[in-house]
């Protein structure tokens, strides 16, 4: 059997092969000149724009100066292996502290989900915490997680400033991501639930295996976009002390008044979403395809 | 007798998913005014001939034509094509979030520029011919399968297509609901519509066919009169489908 797309003939399952017809030849002929004449306007006309903004910013006044200012290139040899080592900080925070976010977005979520009565004084905990923690600015929180728990002096508490920017990322984003995995678990319809418990399965049993699967399954595009945010929001750490990218690209810059470095910390953190964004657009193709559009 | 005019002309249509040939070279005629029943064993391609038809899958050989003119054309504009064809699913897919007059006015008014107004009064008449003049403001969940399923016919019938296709559309239904698919079917075959029905009642398609096609795994094995395909079918395949649908009738 040789393939239907190419190939010119198919084996019938009884009797009847396939013959590519001049008039299907004629019309796959057609559709590739049409398919290229849309591709080379594509690319015409993305040189065109990339031209005219090169232009536009070259021709500008004061471009000598930023040129200068931002894009030189022994600042930037200079400033990369210490932005690099930060930058290697920043990924072990975020590498940290995405699973934890997921585990509180999960259970804060769940504990929402909780209509029994005795569960009122945990599910208004649920309720004040993503209230709060979205409510208050991402880095005030880094702020009074940082300098507020060791203050505390607490036994055991870690005073290691990495540590505490890992703590302030996961409550804040913890927020968020738990009305993520809520409105995913809103979106599955009542009658699954009502086919679950009908066959016996407890609440807890018709969200582990028939709610959840779905659920996870909707959200997982708008986690990934915020994993993005939280990516860069590893910067916010620098605030309180830590030395990532940013901080060893404000060092640099400080000694030099040259912000060629801040060019380098971008340039690593955008080569560090943009995989996870071409996931993103990947996972929503497939899911898309499977439903058979 | 008037001329006969063939409103759609499917020649030589092949359709591969993967490695799995779904449709084989089918040919069918269908003219002005005429109903055509599509019967089969599920899986024999009736759905994917009818998407073929509306453009909702691209055929990998043969042709269809509409009043004559190709819509198989790589130039064609299918959205052009499809405002003159009406498709009723097995699903109804009816928008949820629309009124029931929402979803007949959305294509009259955004695909074809009628005016509002005039695009609901016609509904509401269309409404009130299939006896459904009370749900003109209901939300789709609020009715019953059968009404659905009216809904979603009338919808079809709201843009004045040429063409009417409809895909198993009682299948979902249960029996006391089926009749009343089944008198508006009647109706619009009585109204002249010219129809392709994809289905699994067979009393229907003695009714109203003018002519009953049998696929039998993506080859349009026999077609006829329905008198003849239901009385005398000429393949051993057919008699042995309609054996099969009348034992599981007599269950
Ligand atoms: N999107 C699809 N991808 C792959 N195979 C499909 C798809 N749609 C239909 N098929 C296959 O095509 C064949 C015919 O399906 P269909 O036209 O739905 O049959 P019918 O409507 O007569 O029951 C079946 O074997 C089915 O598995
Ligand atoms: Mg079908």
């Amino acid at each position: 059997m040789s393939d239907p797309v190419s190939g010119a003939v198919t084996a019938p399952v009884d009797g009847k092969a396939w013959v590519k017809s001049d008039r299907q030849r004629e019309r796959e002929r057609l559709r590739r000149r049409r398919d290229l004449r849309s591709s080379s306007i594509a690319t015409a006309s993305t040189i065109v724009f990339f031209v005219l903004v090169v232009w536009l910013f070259t021709a500008s006044p004061g471009w000598p100066r930023v040129k200068e200012t931002f894009f030189d290139l022994g600042q930037f040899a200079g400033a990369f292996p210490d932005v690099l080592r930060g930058f290697l900080l920043n990924i072990k925070i975020f590498l940290i502290a995405e699973p934890l976010i997921l585990v509180v977005g999960l259970l804060v979520a769940l504990v929402r989900n909780l209509h029994a009565p005795v569960f009122f004084p945990l599910r208004s905990l649920a309720v004040l915490y993503t209230d709060i923690f979205r409510g208050v600015p991402t880095i005030l929180v880094i702020y009074l997680v940082g300098f507020g728990l060791p203050a505390l002096q607490l036994q055991g508490m870690p005073s290691d400033f990495a540590t505490l920017g890992i703590i302030a990322l996961t409550l804040s984003y913890g927020g968020y991501v738990a009305e993520v995995f809520r409105s995913g678990i809103d979106s599955v319809h009542p009658s699954q639930r009502a086919a679950a418990r009908s066959l016996g399965l407890t609440h807890g049993q018709s969200m582990r295996f028939v709610v959840l699967p779905q659920a996870v399954r909707r959200v997982v595009p708008p986690l990934l976009n915020d994993f993005v945010s939280l990516q860069k929001d590893t910067a916010l750490v620098a605030t309180i002390g830590p030395l990532e990218a940013l901080r060893q690209a404000q060092i640099h810059a400080a000694d030099t008044f040259n912000y060629t470095p801040y060019l380098a910390a971008a340039l690593l953190f955008i080569l560090l979403t943009i995989p996870m964004a071409r996931f993103t657009d990947y996972l929503a193709a497939r899911s898309q395809r499977r439903r058979g559009m | 007798m008037s001329e006969r005019v063939a409103v759609l002309e499917i020649e030589g249509v092949w359709k591969h998913y993967h490695r799995q040939n779904v449709l084989r070279g089918i040919d069918l005629s269908v003219d002005s005014h005429e109903v055509v029943c599509l019967i089969g064993a599920s899986g024999s391609g009736k759905s994917t001939l009818l998407r073929c038809v509306n453009l909702l899958e691209t055929i990998d050989d043969g042709a269809i034509h509409l009043d004559g003119t190709e819509i198989t054309d790589v130039r064609a504009n299918p959205d052009d094509v499809r405002k003159r064809i009406g498709m009723v699913f097995q699903a109804y897919n009816l928008f949820p979030y629309m009124t029931v007059l929402e979803n007949i006015t959305l294509a009259p008014r955004k695909a074809h520029g009628v005016a509002r107004a005039r695009a609901e009064e016609e509904a509401r008449d269309l409404l009130a011919r299939f006896g459904l003049a009370d749900k003109a403001t209901a939300y789709p969940d609020r009715l019953s399968g059968g009404q659905q399923q009216r809904v979603a016919i009338i919808r079809a019938l709201a843009t004045r297509p040429r063409l009417l296709l409809l895909d198993e559309v009682t299948s979902a239904l249960d029996p006391a609901l089926v009749a009343e698919v089944l008198e508006i079917i009647r109706e619009l075959k009585e109204s002249g519509m010219t129809m392709v029905l994809a289905t699994h009642e067979m009393g229907l398609a003695r009714d109203i066919a003018d002519k009953v096609c049998f696929l039998d795994g993506g080859v349009l094995l026999e077609q006829g009169t329905a008198e003849q395909i239901f009385t005398d079918p000429r393949e051993p395949r057919t008699r042995e489908f309609l054996q099969r649908v009348l034992d599981a009738r007599r269950i």
